[in-house]
């Protein structure tokens, strides 16, 4: 992901360094909100069961590549790029949120029903499904279509940009990325804390097994957790391929990365706090990733990105496992 | 009566073994064959000097015999004991320890970079005198020690923050420090050129070998450099892993290895006996990474090349794979989770691949009634050794629903899955 080729040519002075802050920021946003959906996930799913699902990065590709196959089904039919993207975005929420039901369903619950106790072994077990659905969507991909790296479609009407001034452009799909993403994070909100199905949701990550003597199945509301956060992760996809064109089986690995860190940095298990840990993220990797390469006279550049990432989940973690704004876990890392 | 039966039966299963391999030394159902009458060394009742003795002539009479006719098994068995012995270390960190280490790769880079770097032109990059690449003999065994060192204070120097940190939150830190060691090794050609990027370096001295060749000719079996080169690699694998195995028994048995069971079946209740859990958890993470380490240096000596490539989150996870399929915190199990995952990497899926790709050029035509299908358009991504991924995913998944212990599940480890 060449995220900033003006970067690359652009000679350090002051002014350039300015200059290219309102861009860098906007860019950040943007990659920010994909991570905070993705996020979402992680922390829902931390939030009933105390599970990193290390799989949600799979249920996130899997969403992108839902995505580009409504594209290739439908766009010979239908030539409306709009209506395409919201059936594609459709398309992909109900994908990702069956495969993430599919897997709390065949992986984690019958370790459930055993009684595991060592935290462990879920973990493991989520890295072994993660493993095999990279692969799984490779060779149904291979099957099909004969293809590893998968390309979203551009349309002229998606990739039109307005100026905003401050030498900020804007693309009507990057427009449109925010657009959803804010939708859903406030529609995410409204159902957790308005609905009976959010207060069921909330019921059960306080306490499973009083939620369950007051009339909840719990199963049923995990399993109802792993689809919301999957159908979100599922978006999130859609939305990260129409950004970055090329995805491919693997992609998911560093994003799911990202947003899990996001996820630690506004306090696991909270869903203000995984938002606002995507926006945060993406924004400080955008900026660091640009300026350590003025920084450096050149020296090192957007190579580190993914470093800087994983140092800054390092560092929240041993100076602040609780989150920047504290809160949202039960007991802390 | 059955002990002596016993007794007269493992002999006999390593000497037929032993006699069908010579006789079809590139039969993988034989080495196959020679691996079972290894495992029963360990595994029946029998006088204990009787199975190291057999054990013994096995692997170092037997598999180097049928290696001079089929240099291939030394292949296969440098293969086995460099991830029998990675999988060896990472089970004191996961298995004894119970700490979840998702980066152990990190170290292998860090002992195999320690030697490549020094042991090829590579230093002469950033240090003047061109004195590079130092000689085989006698700096490579110099590095490799000093490469348990590195490894060992790398170990540490992670260790030592990450291991404040609970189990699953180690896991993804340890995950994201592999990755890091992986990217700086893929990056630091620049600005100094300290690992020569993605390139990878290469050539890598090896130690020199001419007393192994001497003693070879002296006793009536000369052998060319390539062969005498495997058999050294295989001998000094065997050595490693023996003193890897001595070391793990020792420590399993030490107040350090029960200070560590304690602590992976409860850590507050360790910290009351008085266990110090950040002193504990550093010797575990910091002794598995030696072990890595010195593992490192003989693969880039092996190899004569290394590069970013050969370390990533895939390897850390086959080595997972060896131990988990083997069973968390049991020594033979490393060793069998080990040859098991390997035979199936570097044989198994390649037989495998060699079929489907007669299948795809043989141009039949799968004919299902409804369903027809030319054999010649199977996309050649779908390969089976291409999908290892998969492959160690499912066995991941089924061994923790089904078999959370292993196959040869630790004696403790068995005792608290059953009480559950």
């Amino acid at each position: 992901l060449t995220l900033l080729p003006v970067a690359r040519h652009s000679v350090g002075v002051a002014s350039d360094l300015l200059n290219l802050l309102p861009s860098v920021l906007l860019e950040g946003l943007l990659l920010g909100f994909v991570y905070a959906m993705i996020a979402l996930g992680y922390t829902m799913v931390y939030g009933v069961l105390e599970l990193i699902n290390f799989a949600h990065s799979e249920v996130f590709m899997i969403g992108a590549v839902a995505g580009i196959e409504t594209f290739r089904a439908l766009s010979p039919h239908l030539a409306d790029p709009f209506a395409l993207l919201a059936l594609a975005i459709l398309a992909a929420a109900m994908v990702s949120g069956a495969t993430a039901m599919a897997i709390e369903r065949l992986a984690y619950r019958p370790l459930r029903r055993r009684g595991v106790t060592n935290r462990l072994i879920p973990l493991i077990t989520a890295i072994g499904v993660s493993f095999f659905l990279q692969d799984f969507v490779r060779l149904i991909e291979g099957l099909w279509h004969n293809e590893f790296y998968m390309n979203y479609p551009s349309y002229p009407a998606l990739e039109k940009s307005y100026a905003l001034g401050l030498g900020m452009e804007i693309q009507v799909k990057s427009i449109l990325v925010m657009g959803v993403a804010i939708s859903m994070l406030v529609g995410l909100h409204l159902l957790v804390t308005r609905t009976r199905l959010g207060k069921a949701i909330r019921a059960v990550a306080q306490d499973r097994e009083t939620a369950s003597l007051m009339g909840i199945n719990p199963d049923q509301i995990i399993s109802r957790t792993f689809f919301i956060g999957g159908a979100l992760g599922g978006v999130a996809g859609v939305l990260f391929g129409l950004m970055y064109t090329q995805i491919n089986p693997f992609v998911g690995f560093i994003p799911g990365i990202k947003a899990f860190t996001a996820a630690v940095l506004g306090g696991i298990g909270s869903i203000p706090g995984a938002m606002l840990g995507g926006l945060v993220l993406g924004v400080m990797e955008t900026t660091g990733g640009t300026y350590l390469f003025f920084l450096t006279g050149g020296a090192m550049g957007p190579e580190y990105k993914d470093i800087f990432g994983f140092l800054i989940l390092i560092l929240i973690l041993l100076l602040r496992p609780q989150g920047l704004w504290g809160g949202g876990m039960k007991d802390r890392a | 009566m059955k002990r002596i039966a016993l007794s007269l039966l493992l002999p006999a299963a390593a000497a037929g073994a032993s006699l069908f391999l010579a006789g079809h030394p590139r039969s993988v159902g034989a080495l196959l064959l020679v691996l079972v009458a290894l495992y029963l060394c360990y595994r029946l009742p029998v006088a204990r000097p009787l199975r190291i003795l057999v054990g013994a002539a096995l692997l170092l009479w037997t598999i180097p015999a049928a290696g001079f006719q089929n240099t291939f098994l030394f292949e296969l068995g440098i293969q086995i004991g460099i991830f029998a012995a990675l999988a060896l270390g990472l089970n004191i960190v996961v298995g004894q320890a119970g700490l979840l280490d998702l980066g152990y790769a990190a170290f292998f880079a860090i002992g195999a970079y320690t030697w490549a770097i020094f042991g090829s032109p590579q230093a002469n990059a950033f240090l003047p005198g061109g004195a590079f690449p130092l000689p085989g003999f006698p700096y490579f065994y110099l590095f490799a020690a000093l490469a348990v060192l590195t490894a060992a204070v790398t170990g540490l120097l992670i260790g030592l923050p990450a291991l404040r940190l609970r189990g699953d939150y180690l896991a993804i830190v340890t995950l994201g420090l592999g990755e890091v060691v992986r990217v700086m090794a893929n990056n630091l050609d620049h600005p100094i050129n300290l690992t020569n990027g993605p390139q990878g370096i290469t050539p890598i001295e090896r130690p020199s070998i001419a007393w192994l060749l001497g003693l070879l000719r002296a006793l009536g079996a000369p052998a060319s450099p390539v062969v005498g080169y495997s058999l050294f690699f295989y001998l000094l694998v065997l050595a490693v892993i023996g003193a890897v195995v001595l070391a793990n028994l020792r420590l399993d048995r030490s107040r350090f290895g029960r200070a560590w069971v304690a602590i992976r079946e409860d850590e507050f209740a360790a910290r009351a006996m008085g266990i110090s859990l950040l002193k504990s958890k550093l010797l575990a993470f910091a002794t598995g990474a030696a072990f890595s380490g010195i593992v490192g240096a003989i693969f880039a000596a092996k190899q004569t090349f290394v590069s970013p490539e050969s370390f990533t989150l895939l390897q850390s996870i086959t080595i997972l794979v060896m131990v988990i399929l083997g069973g968390m915190g049991s020594i033979p199990g490393a060793l069998v989770g080990a040859a098991a995952v390997t035979l199936l990497n570097i044989e198994v899926l390649k037989s495998l691949s060699d079929f489907f790709n007669q299948l795809r050029q043989s141009g039949a035509v799968l004919d299902l009634v409804l369903f027809r299908y030319d054999l010649a358009r199977l996309p050649s991504q779908l390969e089976p050794a291409k999908y290892e991924r998969m492959i160690f995913g499912l066995i991941i998944v089924l061994m923790m629903i089904f078999r959370p212990g292993g196959l040869i599940p630790e004696r403790r480890h068995k005792q608290e899955l059953e009480k559950e």
